[in-house]
């Protein structure tokens, strides 16, 4: 057997171009239905795993599934914007504890979640280096984006402008990191935390500026009376919140008008949730809640009939390969019929010449298992964040 | 060493018939099988191999008969009693000369593949002048180093018995020599018997018989005629087989 092994090895050495076409083919016939489903499978129990654990989500009437991506996932484009006030019309009803969140700017690529401190312990998020949120200006960072930026508590992270392009637009505000979470394998993981009130201040609803009514500030100063000072364009603005000028920030008008994409609603029992979803039934209503799970199964129906047929596909082409690869195999025998012939007449015994064929087939069907069985093993390590990707 | 008797050979297709009444070869005879294209040189080699079976008659090699011997006995029997080197090398390209040449004890159980025979074939690779050669493809040779690996293919397993259809057949002058050297020491050296199928009448004067197979009664064609030319002014000497050596 050794040496069938040995002869087949270098048979299949020699003819490598061969070798390599056929253990591709192979290979991908295995692996493409089998990853395709373990990918599928891994990213729907993602999903849905986070979808379940969140009750409902309140926003803006539009797309419910770019709604539920973004408050679930800090995916996709960003929803419909609703109002502030939206959280105190729910915490008014007492039907739900309701959790803003305003997911719209990014920090070298990663989302900024604005929210409150119920985020976390609502997700079971706990911050493993450093402190939480203490004061406008801080964030607290996901354990990848960490990882990805190198950076620590007491280092820093700049947001980024939305467009570049745009210099009346969002200037990017230097945010100190208070602290890091833990991991939690989930899109947590990849967010940088801050106030529901920072994100405003990043959006330019909030600043701070140079105290006008200050002597070294009058050459900033426009005109002023006794109720009013207009500044004009020297006035320093600040790109970063200290506790120096943390006095300085402020919000024009009411913040209740501020922006969210979203508010998470948990229910403190089934019959709340139906109360407060009756609430927003009304088709005058500017709002909508959806139940994440529902939005999610429906994308994932979705997802699994595209599967299906792709794996109907795939089997019929595999089946075709295989056959094709057979044919391959066939062809080669008669194509050494001469070698074959030669071994017999100086002696081989007809089991051990066989034993050599069956060893080129062995080799080629297990290295494509085996390559096969790698590829699905990566596709399960790290597809499934690729396809979330893909999907989001 | 060779006893055939009443040996009657034909293929399932065409017309083809061979028949030997009675030939002998002592051991450590030297013999050239002379003949015409189609006569049955080769017919008579595979048989004296086992590589195929007579529909008659009896073949006894170093006492044994193959004849009564089963496909695997015979096969078992021809590895490591009978050497054979063809003219068209038969050399698998996708292995090394060393890989050929060991090629015997990789194709049947019974043979054993150990540092002994190792160690043998890189001395038949040194004593033949491709010892320099041996991690080489054989596709990477000229003709006559090509044969030289089979001729080592064919001597590693110690054979009393050499076949060789043709071995100098797509040889030039030089290798020619050179093969037919190398089989010649062998069998002077070991005592074993070498009977070859030739063409090349320049050589026939070196082998110690000359088998010529216009005289055995094989029907060509379904002629039936007995061939009736000789080949005149051979050296060797020559019988048609009936009586043995004369």
């Amino acid at each position: 057997m050794k040496d069938s092994l040995y002869l087949a090895w270098r048979y299949l050495v020699y003819h490598r171009i061969k070798t390599a076409i056929l253990i591709t083919s192979i290979t991908l016939i295995v692996f493409l239905p089998v990853g395709l489903r373990v990918l599928v499978s891994q990213s729907a129990d993602q999903l849905t795993t986070r979808a379940e654990a969140t009750p409902l989500i309140v926003g803006a009437k539009g797309s419910p599934l770019e709604l539920v991506l973004n408050s679930l996932y800090f995916e996709s484009d960003v929803p419909a914007l609703m109002k502030y006030s939206e959280v105190a019309r729910i915490d008014m009803t007492r039907m739900a504890q309701a959790i803003p969140l305003y997911v719209r700017f990014r920090a070298r690529g990663h989302p900024i979640v604005g929210t409150t401190i119920e985020y976390f312990e609502f997700r079971g998020l706990e911050v493993v280096r450093g402190t939480n949120l203490t004061m406008l200006g801080d964030c607290v960072l996901g354990a990848r984006v960490a990882e990805a930026l190198g950076v620590e508590p007491g280092g820093a992270v700049i947001s980024s402008p939305e467009n570049v392009f745009d210099i009346t637009g969002v200037y990017p505000l230097k945010m100190r990191v208070a602290g890091i979470l833990g991991f939690s394998d989930s899109p947590d993981d990849h967010a940088v935390f801050v106030d529901i009130k920072t994100t405003w201040i990043i959006e330019g609803a909030g600043h701070g500026h140079q105290d006008l009514s200050r002597s070294e500030a009058v050459g900033s100063v426009l005109s002023r009376d006794s109720a009013t000072i207009v500044a004009n364009a020297a006035v320093v603005q600040y790109n970063e919140i200290t506790p120096d000028n943390i006095d300085s920030f402020h919000f024009h008008g009411d913040l209740g008008d501020n922006n969210l994409t979203a508010i998470i609603a948990v229910p403190s029992d089934q019959r709340s949730e139906a109360l407060l979803r009756g609430r927003y039934e009304s088709a005058d209503d500017m709002s909508q809640v959806v139940p994440p799970i529902t939005v999610m199964d429906e994308l994932l129906d979705t997802i699994l009939t595209v599967q299906s047929y792709v794996i109907v596909a795939v089997v019929v082409v595999g089946m075709s390969t295989l056959a094709t690869a057979a044919l391959v195999f066939i062809l080669s025998l008669k194509l050494r019929q001469r070698e074959i012939q030669t071994m017999i007449r100086i002696g081989g015994s007809r089991g051990s010449i066989g034993s050599i064929v069956v060893s080129e087939i062995v080799v080629v069907l297990s290295t494509s298992v085996i390559l096969a069985m790698g590829l699905t093993f990566i596709t399960s390590r790290f597809g499934s964040a690729a396809i979330r990707a893909l999907i989001l | 060493m060779i006893r055939i008797s009443n040996l009657e050979f034909s293929y399932s297709e065409g017309e083809f018939r061979l028949e030997i009444p009675s030939l002998a070869i002592e051991r450590g005879t030297t013999a050239a099988v002379i003949g015409p294209s189609g006569c049955g040189k080769t017919t008579l080699l595979n048989l004296m191999a086992g590589v195929t079976k007579p529909m008659a008659g009896q073949i006894f090699t170093n006492a044994v008969e193959v004849t009564a011997l089963s496909d695997a006995e015979r096969r078992n029997f021809r590895i490591r009693n009978i050497g054979l080197v063809f003219q068209e090398f038969e050399l698998l390209e996708y292995l090394t000369v060393l890989d050929n040449i060991l090629l015997p004890y990789r194709i049947n159980a019974s043979m054993e593949l150990d540092k002994a025979v190792r160690d043998r074939a890189i001395e038949l690779a040194n004593q033949v002048g491709i010892g320099d050669k041996l991690n080489r493809h054989a596709t990477k040779l000229s003709q006559g180093e090509k044969q030289r690996v089979a001729v080592c293919r064919a001597l590693l397993p110690d054979p009393v018995l050499l076949l060789a259809d043709e071995p100098t057949g797509n040889l030039d002058p030089s290798n020619k020599g050179r093969v037919l050297d190398i089989l010649l020491d062998y069998a002077a050296r070991t005592g074993a018997t070498l009977v070859t199928v030739t063409h090349d009448y320049d050589l026939i004067d070196r082998f110690g018989r000359v088998i010529d197979f216009h005289d055995f009664h094989s029907a060509l064609s379904g002629s039936g005629e007995r061939a009736a030319s000789r080949i005149a002014g051979s050296p060797g000497r020559r019988d048609n087989g009936e009586t043995g050596q004369r």
